[in-house]
């Protein structure tokens, strides 16, 4: 009489077949999703007349329907497109007396190219008939010049690199100290090298 | 030497399975935790274009999503192949972008209404002019923050 006090045991062997037919719900059910991109900020539509730039402020890239890519009226392969926005930014042509010299660039100091990266801007036009894979991978190019240069001023400063620094301020578990310094020298390097990415419709030939 | 009855030989013992059940809840939980729902159905093509100079979409909550490329097979009788854009279930045309973002906007908490990301899944074959419609339309409605939505990868494979 004693073993029939015993609790029997649940047969657990259809666990599995439950488990199962859980996981392939959840297979078909859902995706892995990308969710990282390049962010970008569109003009305001309500546009005050544009201030007169100097040309040599403006780095010119276009796209034309053949997916070539002209840079400043020639046509450049886009291996060379970062150097050669790097040079641009980077170039620093206002003298030493004026007052908006860069004294942190190491660019060539040139007088045809830009004063200042505050002053630099870089104009992107594509035609209606390229396509948007190009059209990306010319994003991801400019964007990787500033980052280059935003790395580099951080490095010199906060021997730092400056993703490394916004990952650290975007993440959650950051102290609100940490945050509040680190906001500071973000926005210190962001000014030194702001992105001035137009993609207005400027006219001009190709 | 009776009590030691001997076993026949050539029987394997049986493998316990009643470690399974756990093995499989582990996948399950994985695939749980990795993956999302699927919010609506894609009906066009949808390969995304690579880059390396990404950034995260944080907050599912504050993004709208915008659908563009080809319609896949079995909409292409019907549609044709040109790039089309896809809202929420359903094919629109560029007009309808703009009340599209506020619909969407008007659904959304008041204090997150100003903060609305728009991600752009765009197919990489799709062509820049559709793109620059939208954005016009995005800019008449004033949702300026864009999110390119890429794969993460070298940018030189898109041409291919």
């Amino acid at each position: 009489m004693a073993r029939n006090n015993e609790i029997p045991e649940v047969n657990a062997g259809s666990m599995a077949d439950i488990a199962f037919l859980l996981l392939i719900f959840f297979l078909v059910t859902t995706t892995i999703q990308t969710d990282v991109g390049i962010d970008r900020k569109l003009p305001p539509q309500e546009t005050t007349p544009p201030l007169p730039i100097n040309e040599r402020n403006i780095f010119r890239v276009s796209l034309n329907k053949n997916d070539e890519l002209f840079v400043e009226g020639d046509v450049l392969s886009i291996d060379q497109l970062k150097t050669s926005a790097i040079t641009f930014l980077d170039n620093g042509g206002s003298s030493k007396e004026d007052a908006n010299h860069c004294n942190y660039c190491k660019g060539e100091h040139r007088v045809d190219s830009s004063d200042n990266p505050q002053e630099a801007i870089i104009a992107f036009n594509s035609d209606r008939e390229a396509s948007y894979g190009m059209y990306i991978r010319v994003q991801n190019e400019l964007t990787a010049a500033y980052t280059a240069l935003r790395n580099r001023e951080a490095q010199r400063m906060f021997n730092m690199d400056f993703v490394d620094m916004e990952e650290i301020y975007f993440d959650v578990k950051t102290s609100v100290q940490t945050k509040k310094k680190l906001k500071t020298e973000i926005s210190q390097i962001r000014n030194m090298y702001p992105m001035k990415l137009s993609e207005a419709e400027t006219k001009f030939n190709l | 030497m009776a009590k030691f009855a001997k076993k026949k030989d050539g029987d394997l013992p049986a493998v316990s399975t009643a470690s399974l059940p756990d093995i499989v809840f582990m996948l399950l939980f994985f695939f749980m935790t990795v993956t999302t729902m699927k919010d609506s159905s894609l009906l066009v093509e949808n390969t995304l274009p690579n880059a390396t100079e990404i950034k995260k979409l944080e907050k599912k909550d504050r993004v709208i999503y915008i659908y563009v490329g080809r319609p896949t097979q079995e909409y292409q009788k019907v549609f044709g192949t040109e790039p089309k854009i896809q809202l929420n279930d359903k094919f629109a045309s560029v007009e309808e972008v703009g009340s599209y973002i506020l619909a969407e906007r008007a659904k959304k908490p008041q204090e997150i209404q100003n903060v609305l990301t728009t991600a752009l899944k765009v197919d990489k074959d799709a062509n820049m002019g559709l793109i620059a419609d939208i954005k016009q339309q995005l800019r008449e409605v004033n949702a300026l923050k864009v999110n390119y939505t890429t794969y993460e990868g070298d940018a030189f494979n898109n041409l291919q």
